[in-house]
């Protein structure tokens, strides 16, 4: 292979301006982190309330949670990027349209709903599955005691279902930064972006998804890490999931 | 107290769990379920307080109307103690932590106030030193027990136990049992389904016999034991009587 390694590359200055490769490509970092944590919050978030509407009795409320799990979880994360940022400014009223379009940092944003959305449909099951597991006792017995159904939720089933699936939760979190790399195709310069950029300016390819590599590898040993802290320190005394 | 008239309750169109079901729980009554299993009886006692509904018939709970749309659930639940066959306590929490939820978040009870009633309860059912333990840490007969104390926390007027001792070991039956004893000697009033016939010959009033969701037997703890008048009674008592 004629290839010219040159690893000294990242000290040399990018042709941007703002400094060399090496900030140019933690610059990417920083926005594939940031991207990542407000897209897996948007799962968090919107993933618990499907994933407890799932498991309610309520046929309606089922049914919500059906539609909305089938609807994020059966579509390419790619199509659906493309359908929040190129389409649905084309669907709504003229001047919403126009809104949008004008946004600054519009591909963060959508990046970070999109991949959050897609993820909650995963967080949503996960959850509901969790809920599940349960034995219908619990419920009945925080029920028996008078407590209204919002509340055997949040003081009972919902701390004893997250414990269970933190250990799956972690894997979410994961694809959910690495997922951020699908944002390239709308234009978000993250890590991949910035990668990509260093390869077409320096040609020296290989060294530059190197250190992607390396970078995307080292955010989620920390998140592994963190959530392994976590799991630990939530850990319940002689039950199951303490082991 | 308890008014149970004509109760009727389908599982689907095709199996009848409740047929007709009449009777009633005088305050200070203590009255002991049994039967086959699948007679029945856990249907019946979960009725009482709303935790299974039921399609035509009624119940009346201290003057209220379990089954009318108005009534306030969570709340009428709160006044009635249940005790589960398989204990049922939060495992997220601390026992005392167990006792104290519902006094807080459904009675209203500041910590304090329901600090000192859980650490008296479990004073008395002889688990103090537990209080900042697991669930999971304790044996089963102890689980109970701080279960029954859970449901005292809330100063019920009346208890409901499903099968309280079924799930533990032989020789933790008797400290459970031990507990249910003076709670009726107490003159609390107690609905119990049970098997223990060691236990209903001791402090019942009544006993009630079901088979196939029918109540075949409803008589005087000395009527029962003495002379019962059905078949299938008879030959229930003799074989859970023979060993």
């Amino acid at each position: 292979m004629n290839y010219n390694w040159n690893w000294s590359i990242f000290f040399e200055p990018a042709p941007g301006g703002t400094g060399t490769y090496f900030n140019m490509l933690l610059s990417g970092l920083w926005l594939t982190i940031q991207t990542g944590v407000f897209a897996w919050i948007i799962a968090l978030v919107f993933g618990s309330i499907i994933g407890v509407l799932r498991t309610l009795p309520s046929k309606t409320a089922y049914w919500v949670g059906f539609a909305y799990v089938e609807f994020f979880r059966n579509m390419p994360l790619l199509v659906q990027l493309f359908l929040w940022f190129f389409v649905l400014p084309e669907l709504v009223p003229r001047s919403w349209g126009l809104w949008l379009k004008q946004l600054p940092n519009a591909p963060f944003y959508t990046a970070a709903i999109g991949v959050g959305l897609f993820m909650s449909a995963r967080v949503a099951v996960q959850l509901a599955a969790g809920i599940a597991s349960l034995p219908r006792g619990q419920k009945q017995a925080a029920t028996a005691l008078g407590l209204t159904t919002v509340q055997s939720y949040r003081y009972v089933l919902l701390p004893i279902a997250f414990r269970i699936i933190l250990p799956p939760l972690t894997s979410e979190f994961l694809n959910t930064i690495k997922n951020t790399a699908v944002a390239i195709t709308i234009g978000l310069i993250e890590l991949t972006g910035q990668a990509r950029s260093m390869q077409e300016f320096s040609f020296q390819v290989f060294e530059a998804f190197t250190a992607a590599t390396v970078m995307y590898l080292l955010i989620n040993i920390i998140v592994v890490t963190g959530m392994r802290f976590l799991e630990r320190s939530l850990a319940i005394p002689g039950y199951i999931t303490g082991k | 107290m308890i008014e149970i008239s004509h109760v009727d309750k389908w599982y689907g169109p095709n199996f009848q769990a409740l047929k007709d079901c009449t009777t009633s729980v005088a305050k200070g009554e203590v009255v002991v379920v049994c039967g086959p299993s699948g007679s029945g009886k856990s249907t019946l006692i979960k009725c009482v307080n709303a935790l299974e509904p039921f399609q035509s018939g009624q119940i009346i709970l201290d003057g209220i109307k379990v089954n009318d749309p108005k009534t306030d659930l969570p709340k009428l639940r709160a006044r009635v103690g249940m005790v589960f066959q398989h204990f049922e306590l939060f495992p997220h929490l601390k026992i005392i932590e167990n006792l104290c939820l519902a006094q807080e978040k459904v009675l209203g009870r500041s910590h304090d106030e329901a600090m000192v009633k859980g650490t008296k309860l479990l004073d008395r059912v002889g688990l103090k030193e537990q209080a900042r333990k697991y669930p999971a840490e304790l044996s089963g007969g102890q689980q109970q027990r701080v279960a029954i104390a859970r449901a005292l926390a809330m100063d019920p007027i009346a208890m409901l136990f499903d099968e309280p001792t079924s799930a533990l070991d032989p020789e933790m039956i008797s400290e459970v049992l031990d507990v249910m004893v003076d709670l009726a000697r107490e003159g609390m009033t107690m609905m119990v389904v049970t098997h223990e016939m060691g236990f209903a010959s001791k402090v019942a009033h009544r006993v009630i016999f079901m088979d196939g969701g029918e109540i075949v037997e409803d008589a005087l703890k000395s009527d029962f034991f003495g002379s019962p008048r059905s078949d299938r009674a008879q030959k229930f008592l003799s074989k859970i009587l023979s060993h």
